[in-house]
């Protein structure tokens, strides 16, 4: 066969691939939004739930599923950055540290329903928390942290070593330079680890019903964290495992358009001030 | 003298990269480093700053002194001996920040915030690397956009803004075309009178145009040094001969 003809066939080939995977997105995708786009409305996404009735709102399901990330953000990004710029910047390669980053990628290959049974033993039951929005943001954390800090170390990694020379050769310490020169530069991809983390951990159900439970709290938009954290993903899962509501096929589809949505929007605002972020202080070249 | 080297040795791990080096670097001039690649001379300049101390293993003995403090004592403040020994890199490398930023940087992290003393800072630095005119009305761009000319130089002003007395040069046009080669060259004549300066380079000719003294390194020695003009016109060893001459190297 000449080389011309066999790279034509490659590129087919490879467009082929390409287009199929594509298609299946996009078909995905299409139906869910399909059978969810008609049942969102404003009553639908602000609205209370109703656990016999027809006609329920996720307002608080939506609520707590953003709470117990922010929770869950809260405590793990400060630990994440800590800990990949120890691993970056300060560590030794000796086995100590070989020892952390192999229990740091063990960690994230953990299923998630071991993540979600270990924090029901530990912070449900040990700790006496209960089901509670406190409880399932402890155990996201158990989830975020290994993807977190891997994507800061990596981040930092990345940073061209000559930064940092320059910085401590004009007399700067370590720790300016890391503060003012390094993390900066490394924001980017530190921006899109949390990112991607957070949208694995807006869609995460297995953690969550054990440990946030599949209530929500009675008061709507509740900041108790030790009230009930049923959230969206939760909530689609055990309306059609055990719903009772009469229209709970239409909220099941209602939740799934609503997922992916927030997920993008989610993204786009985390995203925008990232790109002004790199335009103002890497700027174009 | 403004520095002395006596008996410098060095060691990566179990290698020896310098052997017994003795070097003088008098004030207000030129010292540049020659010899062929691996032989030395960017180790030897390295050890001037302690920049060799972010590397793992490496071993250094003998006596380095500044205006005749020993800089290796135990008691020496890094911080201050890299405020008093700049150093410019043989890459460009401006940090992802605005050129005023950029400049600016060394004397924020020492601690001065005053808006006013940092502009005048600023701009005298710039002129001071003959790179004001050129960026004056850009000064809040990204020095990533420069060209390398213009960020080596932007380096420079880096550097002459903590007001350090040593320079200390890396091959610092080795990335450059000639002009802006010939731009470096005039500016390191220029500031001399401002600073002392010791510069590694592997073009015979910058050594000849903008160094008063140097210094020929092979395989970790020091071979000789001397004034410029007796190291290019009558040498004292002949392996410095034959390496100035193109005969090795």
């Amino acid at each position: 066969m000449n080389a011309k003809l066999e790279n034509k066939i490659a590129k087919a080939g490879l467009w082929l691939i390409g287009f199929f995977i594509l298609a299946l997105l996009a078909a995905f995708l299409g139906y869910i939004l399909y059978q969810g786009l008609p049942v969102l409305s404003f009553h639908f996404i602000f609205g209370k739930s109703s656990d016999i009735m027809a006609g329920g709102g996720v307002g608080g399901q939506l609520f707590n599923s953003f709470y117990m990330l922010f929770l869950s953000m809260a405590v793990s990004i400060p630990v994440a950055i800590g800990a990949g710029i120890y691993l970056a910047e300060y560590a030794r390669e000796n086995k100590m540290t070989k020892a952390i980053r192999l229990s740091v990628e063990s960690l994230a290959t953990v299923p998630s329903i071991v993540l979600g049974l270990f924090g029901m033993i530990i912070f449900v039951n040990k700790m006496h928390l209960g089901f509670s929005i406190l409880g399932g943001a402890l155990t996201l954390v158990l989830l975020n942290l290994p993807m977190l800090v891997r994507v800061t170390e990596e981040s930092i990694r990345t940073v061209p070593r000559s930064y940092e020379e320059a910085s401590l050769a004009l007399g700067a310490t370590k720790l300016q330079t890391i503060f003012k020169v390094v993390l900066p530069s490394a924001m980017p991809g530190i921006i899109t680890g949390i990112t991607l983390t957070a949208g694995r951990a807006l869609g995460e159900t297995a953690i969550l019903i054990f440990t946030a439970g599949t209530t929500v709290s009675r008061f709507l938009y509740d900041t108790d964290v030790m009230a009930g954290g049923e959230t969206l993903a939760v909530h689609l899962w055990y309306l059609l495992s055990a719903g009772l509501v009469p229209d709970r096929d239409q909220i099941a589809n209602g939740i799934g358009a609503l997922l992916i949505l927030t997920i993008l929007v989610f993204n786009f605002l985390l995203v925008l001030p990232l790109k002004y972020f790199q335009r103002h202080s890497v700027g174009s070249r | 003298m403004k520095m002395n080297v006596e008996n410098l040795n060095l060691f990566y791990g179990e290698h020896q990269a310098l052997f017994d080096v003795g070097l003088e670097v008098p004030e207000h001039k030129v010292v540049a480093l020659i010899g062929p690649s691996g032989c030395g001379k960017s180790t030897f300049l390295r050890t001037l700053n302690r920049m060799n101390d972010l590397i793992d293993g490496v071993r250094v003995e003998g006596d380095i002194k500044l205006d005749g403090e020993d800089i290796y004592a135990p008691e020496t403040d890094l911080v201050q001996l890299r405020k008093r020994v700049g150093m410019v890199f043989q890459r460009p490398n401006p940090f992802p920040m605005s050129i005023y930023d950029n400049v600016a940087y060394g004397c924020r992290v020492h601690g001065l915030k005053d808006k006013k003393k940092l502009d005048e800072i600023v701009e005298k630095s710039l002129r001071g690397a003959a790179l004001w005119d050129e960026v004056k009305d850009r000064l809040n761009a990204s020095a990533m956009g420069m060209s390398g000319g213009q960020q080596q130089r932007l380096c420079i002003a880096r550097v002459m803004a903590v007001e350090p007395e040593v320079v200390l040069m890396d091959e610092p046009c080795s990335a450059l075309d000639p002009i802006s080669t010939m731009k470096i060259e005039e500016l390191v004549t220029e500031i001399k009178k401002d600073f002392t300066i010791v510069m590694v380079t592997h073009n015979m000719q910058q050594a000849a145009r903008v160094s008063d003294f140097t210094a020929f390194f092979l395989n970790g020695k020091l071979i000789e040094h001397d004034k410029t003009d007796v190291i290019f016109t009558k040498p004292h060893d002949k392996k410095t001969e034959d390496y100035i001459t193109g005969r090795f190297g």
